[in-house]
């Protein structure tokens, strides 16, 4: 059974670039509709997603934004 | 739950001036890891270049020094030759390193200096607003290059990784992307091996990295990070292009 | 020793660790003297760099980790170091440069010359910046001036030229050296030799915000402020009673000594100042010297360069004249004395 998995995107940080989106194995994340302080739409998580905690956002994060929890 | 991954704290809890998608971003974030996790902050001297990562300092915390654009490889060396004990890191982007500074480099790694070399490879100008680099593809638009590189007027593109191969000082080169999961685990991994040599004082090692511009190949992100993977391994191709530590470092 | 040899020496008694140069005549003893006696030393680096360029930046690059160290070069080398010279003055680090000038502009030719007086007097690079520049004028100054040059270095944080010329670079004096190396080589305390028990230190000067560099700026100059009220150098020969005062420095200075001793053999009351620190440029000391005489004669191997630094400094209350000799032909003592003699006997009266 895969582990269960959580991430917090830092919503300040974020510019939005939406790579952990595309790169997702588990298609947990999308655009928030929130426009952040500096003027981008930062990436959120989605609840109840399928996320084992893998880290692949956290690793292309270029803005190191990005930090994940898992079982 | 565990906590499995955090922005490390060497990090400067600063945002990033780089543009969206920067590879310079992810690189910095990996300098910082290794530095972090091997423990060497005490010894870490780096040397910042013009372009885009001029302010590396504000975000690696190190302690750091500016150089002239281009000579960031010589004032490594003088660093290195005054100060043996200090770990230098020499960071770079094309322009810095195989335009203006090639004398500095070539000289550098055929000195053996012991240095970590970390060569960041975006096909373009950068900080100065998409100039042609001297890695700047065929074919490929640059403000400088406004009617795409043509190789009868404007050369080919620079393998300058391959060309310092050559040199017996030069004992590792490795040249990789960050455009992957993959790509910047490999990316981590060279980096490490590149800090690895110089504490061995085995000779000159660089990490050859690429590294996607959206805003000045006038892409997406996404779109940025895919030329990488398909058009720019073309031309430089990604691997190890020298390695005399043979399985020194084999786990 | 040749004059070449005595600055190694003595940099070396300073306790200079570092030496990155490149060949260029007429300073290649210089060069080749570092190489034997700090190539193999402990603690030591020798790199003869592949350019002029390359080796300022090794030579910023050793003065990051807080060693002294120093490069030297000729006029078209010393061109070429320029960028790094304003990169030292702007991060305030202490290097020593020696330029054995040779005749220009160009390629020019490798005979004596004191055509980089501007150059090295008037920051030479970008920016607003000034570099303290000492003129020797003998073999023993050059060992004096030497160690002198990496005191003030450190002492202030800024680059310091030491202006010398291709005939006292050859020149073959007796030296006494003055100095021993020290036991231990001093390590400058601002030194970036990593982030030990320290926050990390960060040396640059760019910033997006231009009141950060200005007032760097301001801090500089009032340091160049301190370096002039406290370390202005010149020296006063046979002024007292003198109706003429010739104004030379470096080898012309030598020069002239010769012409004017003969010329008070011939009875005519000349004297010579002589600036020693070029920059801080001694206006003080010669404008005090123009209560005495209103008749000045500056003599340089160049088109006339410290002679504006004269001129500023005597404005309207004297007669300054100039001679000189550019692209590396040296005057006699003799052809001096004739020019001296003229302007003796012609002096009060402006020709047109």
């Amino acid at each position: 059974m895969a582990a269960k998995g959580y991430i917090e995107i830092d919503q300040v940080m974020c510019k939005g670039c939406e790579i952990c989106i595309a790169f997702c194995p588990k298609k947990s994340m999308s655009v928030s509709d929130k426009i952040n302080a500096a003027g981008y739409f930062p990436a959120a998580f989605n609840d109840g997603s399928e996320c084992t905690g893998c880290a692949i956002c956290a690793v292309v994060c270029p803005e190191a934004a990005i930090e994940v929890y898992r079982e | 739950m565990n906590k499995v991954y955090s922005r490390p704290a060497l990090l400067k809890r600063k945002a990033f001036h780089h543009c969206a998608g920067c590879g310079h971003s992810v690189i910095h974030r990996l300098v910082t890891e290794v530095i972090e996790e091997m423990g060497i902050k005490a010894k870490t001297v780096g040397v910042a270049p013009c372009g885009c990562s001029v302010f590396a300092y504000d975000y690696i915390d190190v302690d750091f020094a500016e150089s002239a654009h281009g000579r960031g490889a010589a004032v490594a060396t003088g660093l290195k030759r005054a100060y043996p004990e200090a770990i230098v890191l020499n960071y770079q982007g094309d322009g810095d390193l195989a335009a203006i500074g090639t004398a500095e480099t070539i000289h550098a790694a055929n000195r053996g200096e012991r240095l970590t070399n970390i060569f960041v490879n975006n096909a373009v100008y950068g900080m100065t607003g998409g100039q042609m680099a001297p890695t700047t593809l065929l074919g490929q638009t640059t403000t400088t290059s406004p009617f795409g590189r043509d190789s009868k007027i404007e050369g080919h593109p620079l393998k300058i990784s391959e060309m310092l191969a050559l040199l017996d000082g030069v004992v590792y080169i490795e040249r990789t992307a960050v455009t992957s999961p993959a790509g910047i685990r490999k990316t981590k991994k060279a980096i490490e091996k590149a800090f690895r040599i110089q504490m061995d004082d085995l000779g000159y090692a660089m990490v050859e990295i690429l590294s996607p511009c959206p805003v000045n190949w006038k892409m997406g992100v996404l779109e940025s990070w895919q030329w990488v993977d398909k058009e720019m391994v073309k031309v430089f191709p990604l691997g190890i292009i020298k390695d005399t530590t043979g399985d020194r470092y084999a786990h | 020793m040749d004059g070449n040899s005595v600055i190694g020496e003595a940099a070396i008694r300073a306790g200079c660790q570092c030496y990155f140069g490149y060949p260029i005549t007429p300073q290649n003893e210089l060069t080749e003297y570092m190489a034997s006696h700090l190539g193999r030393k402990k603690g030591c680096t020798f790199i003869q760099a592949e350019s002029e360029i390359s080796a300022i930046n090794m030579v910023y690059g050793a003065s990051l980790a807080g060693v002294r160290t120093m490069t030297s070069s000729s006029s078209p080398g010393i061109s070429l170091k320029q960028e790094g010279i304003s990169y030292l003055a702007a991060c305030e680090l202490p290097a020593v440069i020696v330029n054995m000038t040779r005749g220009g502009p160009g390629l020019g030719s490798i005979s004596a010359s004191q055509s980089d007086y501007f150059q090295a007097t008037r920051g030479g690079g970008h920016g607003d910046y000034r570099t303290i520049v000492l003129g020797p004028s003998t073999g023993q100054e050059l060992a004096d001036l030497t160690h002198r040059a990496f005191d003030l270095a450190d002492k202030y944080r800024v680059p310091v030229i030491l202006l010398g010329d291709g005939m006292l670079g050859q020149m073959m004096e007796p030296v006494e050296f003055k100095h021993e190396a020290p036991e231990v080589p001093p390590i400058r305390a601002d030194a970036l030799r990593g982030a030990a028990g320290r926050p990390s230190k960060i040396v640059k000067i760019l910033s997006s915000n231009p009141r950060d560099v200005e007032e760097l700026n301001w801090s500089l100059y009032r340091r160049y402020q301190l370096i002039a009220e406290e370390e202005t150098t010149s020296e006063s020969f046979l002024v007292d009673d003198a109706e003429l005062v010739v104004v030379a420095f470096g080898i012309g200075a030598r020069i002239a000594r010769g012409a004017i001793k003969n010329a008070r053999d011939y009875g005519l009351k000349v004297g010579l100042f002589r600036p020693i620190t070029l920059w801080p440029f001694p206006s003080e000391e010669l404008q005090g010297l123009s209560e005495k005489t209103k008749n000045f004669l500056v003599f340089e191997l160049n088109m006339g360069q410290m002679l504006e630094d004269v001129r500023l400094a005597l404005g309207d209350k004297a007669d300054v004249f100039f001679y000189g000799r550019p692209g590396g032909v040296v005057s006699t003592p003799a052809e001096v004395l004739r020019v001296i003699a003229r302007h003796y006997y012609q002096r009060g009266c402006i020709r047109a």
